[in-house]
């Protein structure tokens, strides 16, 4: 209904705003962007969020884009790419083993359990077998972890307490720092922008005794700011960002200052909306790694109080081999959810280091 | 010169010409006052466009000023530039402090104190840097470091460009997705898969046994490095391959269809077009496998504690194992000198991933 009162007005226009705007969020390049802020001429942040939830419902089924390679291998050309797949399957199922393997572990009961892997974990005599389906499935395990289990619970929420104002953090304060080095001309932005660049690429064993010695001077060891806020300081998303603002059209901007907008309306009404998949990139990336941060927590949280799941279930593998499969696949839960919603988002945030413009 | 601005602007330029010189700058009126030499000019232009209207003398005002101080850069007036980096200073500024407080001066501080002693009061000269350089421990991490890195980094590009390619020819999302998969796995998850299948009862001596093979003790024998290879490209094949893509996708297709019409085949348009096109993602590829390279850690510590097999101690055990004794000034020895090394390979490598040239 949406398509054809647009198609009313599309005369010497191009077609439909609202299609060119989804085309924006889908494709993320400069061309269709431009394309698409020119047939909408409404800056509303509303439409943009609009237009963007809708994309991303629609991409997340990618049941679709399945079913096109399949029906495809029935053409006779593409019966030449059989010989491809070969070689693919085989590597994909050096990726779908293992969590399959994870799946099925934690459907398995603790005998069946130490009947299989007992060898490999706790030291038993013989060696490991790996059925492909467990014999008795049992939901036992999981059960007992998610009910009888509150410390389970504690360190579930300690690692959300970690991680959502470490992204939260990262997307305030890099958004607008990306911003300026993006948008903004002036002296030293050459340098300020190497400072991060050189920032984002040190491993943490660099980083980690000046982190100490603030951390400690500040008083703040063995509290969850501790890993907090260099997390939410860290230069890579202000990097990816900038990336995504640099794809911001210059004429949108002066159009926008000589309608009078002000830095930081432009910032609030073009600059932000028009980087949501930037900065979604930035979030999706910095979830994935803070959740499975393991040296930050471990350096600076001494107290097993405030530790995070991805301190706590190495301590329990080898005691609890059945609650240890649980607890692992449900450590993966959140990242995998996160990971299959937000792929396009990743593979934009991993492509933002890469791309030359 | 019929343009009264225009004039203006000519013998404000004359102005700014002669300045170096030591005669009275020449401006087109004559007999001024001893003015001071910029305000004569003003008065001058004022005379000489004879329109008195209020806006052309807020205009040339505005062009004299600009062009009296645009020093350097002639285009953008230092006025407007100085208003800019106000405003960029205020976005900046929550991130910058954060980045000085918890990354920049602490690290000069570090720097100091591998000069000084445990308690940062002695100074103690180079002496921790030639301990932390004559200490077995470390030579054995380096070492190991340097293997490791000039191991896997280029079976990880040769790799993960290979599934690149077979990706892009099925065109097969669902492969990409696949391959994404272990980024986003935590590492803690496959903690304990890793265990049943390296310990030395695990799935993958029970295979070696199946193809008639001895078993090996992967995580107590120098099978370890290999498994940490493995764990590796495991973990960062997906995030090499959409490195990849996103290159070959920046490779014009005509290219290619050029080269089909005189007769190329696949391997040649591999060879002289695909390979020479990728170059520059190839520098970005290598320096940011350098980086995740820097995690495995995180598999290696969990999966074979602080103290591993020799060939799997890596640096990161060694600095991991300083800071649990608290020896902070060898640690910033350490630190010191790695982040020297890193820099030194950003800051060759940076033009790869320095895109935006126009400063």
């Amino acid at each position: 209904m949406g398509d054809k009162t647009a198609g009313k007005f599309s005369g010497a226009l191009p077609p439909n705003p609202r299609k060119l705007l989804k085309k924006f969020h889908q494709n993320f390049n400069l061309k269709s962007r431009i394309r698409a802020i020119l047939a909408t001429r409404v800056f509303s942040p509303l439409v943009h969020v609009k237009v963007f939830c809708r994309t991303f419902f629609q991409k997340s089924s990618w049941g679709s884009g399945q079913c096109r390679s399949l029906r495809s291998l029935h053409c006779p050309e593409n019966l030449k790419k059989i010989p491809l797949y070969i070689p693919l399957i085989a590597l994909a199922l050096l990726v779908w083993w293992p969590l399959w393997f994870m799946v099925m572990g934690s459907l398995m009961s603790l005998e069946e359990l130490n009947a299989t892997i007992g060898p490999a974990i706790m030291g038993a005599d013989g060696f490991s077998v790996w059925p492909l389906l467990p014999s008795w499935p049992t939901l036992q395990p999981l059960a007992e972890l998610l009910l009888d289990t509150p410390h389970f619970f504690t360190m579930f929420w300690n690692t959300f307490v970690l991680v959502v104002p470490s992204v939260l953090g990262q997307v305030a304060v890099g958004a607008p720092a990306a911003w300026a080095l993006s948008r903004f001309r002036f002296r030293g932005r050459k340098i300020v922008a190497t400072v991060y660049i050189c920032l984002m690429l040190m491993p943490f064993q660099v980083t980690m005794v000046p982190n100490f010695l603030v951390i400690d001077g500040l008083g703040l060891m063995n509290t969850v700011w501790a890993v907090i806020l260099p997390f939410a300081f860290s230069a890579f998303p202000v990097f990816i960002m900038m990336r995504g603002f640099d794809a911001v059209p210059r004429p949108l901007l002066e159009a926008a200052s000589i309608d009078g907008a002000g830095a930081f309306r432009t910032f609030f009404y073009i600059g932000l909306p028009l980087g949501v998949p930037s900065i979604m990139a930035a979030a999706v990336l910095g979830f994935l790694e803070v959740w499975g941060a393991i040296e930050q927590p471990m350096t600076f949280l001494n107290d097993p109080s405030v530790w995070p799941l991805s301190l706590f279930l190495p301590q329990i593998a080898a005691e609890e081999l059945g609650l240890a499969m649980a607890a692992s696949l449900l450590m993966l839960m959140p990242a995998a959810l996160f990971f299959f919603f937000g792929q396009k988002y990743l593979e934009l945030g991993i492509q933002a280091a890469g791309i030359k413009e | 010169m019929n343009n009264p601005s225009e004039t203006i602007l000519q013998s404000g330029r004359k102005f700014n010409d002669k300045t170096s010189g030591d005669s009275v700058p020449r401006t087109p009126c004559k007999g001024t006052s001893p003015l001071d030499p910029c305000l004569e000019s003003r008065i001058c232009a004022i005379r000489n466009s004879r329109i008195f209207s209020p806006l052309v003398h807020v205009k040339v005002f505005c062009r004299t000023f600009f062009q009296k101080s645009s020093w350097g850069s002639g285009q953008r007036p230092e006025n407007f530039l100085r208003r800019e980096s106000l405003l960029a200073l205020i976005f900046l500024a929550p991130s910058l402090i954060g980045i000085s407080v918890f990354f920049l001066l602490p690290f000069v501080d570090t720097v100091r104190r591998s000069f000084f002693d445990v308690r940062g009061v002695n100074f103690i000269g180079w002496e921790s840097y030639s301990s932390v350089v004559g200490n077995a421990a470390f030579r054995l991490a380096a070492v190991n470091t340097v293997r490791f890195v000039g191991v896997s980094i280029p079976l990880l590009m040769v790799v993960s460009l290979g599934v690149a390619l077979l990706v892009r020819a099925v065109k097969g999302r669902v492969f990409k997705t696949t391959f994404l998969l272990p980024m986003a796995v935590p590492v803690a998850s496959i903690v304990l898969l890793w265990q049943a299948l390296f310990n030395y009862g695990g799935l993958a001596n029970a295979a070696l046994i199946r193809f008639g093979g001895a078993p090996v003790d992967f995580m107590h024998s120098g099978a370890a490095f290999w498994v940490l290879v493995f764990t590796y490209l495991w973990k960062n094949t997906g995030y090499n391959m959409i490195l990849w893509l996103a290159g070959l996708d920046g490779i014009s297709g005509s290219l290619y269809e050029a080269a089909y019409a005189d007769g190329a085949g696949r391997l040649q348009c591999f060879r002289y077009i695909t390979l020479p096109c990728l170059l520059p993602t190839i520098g970005v590829v290598a320096i940011l496998s350098l980086l995740n390279s820097f995690r495995v850690f995180r598999e290696a510590y969990l999966v074979a504690g602080s103290h591993p097999h020799d060939s799997m101690y890596l640096l990161q055990h060694l600095f991991n194992n300083w800071f649990q004794n608290l020896d902070i000034s060898r640690l910033s020895a350490g630190a010191t000198m790695m982040a020297a090394v890193l820099l030194i390979i950003i800051l060759l490598m940076r033009k790869f991933l320095d895109g935006d040239s126009d400063g």
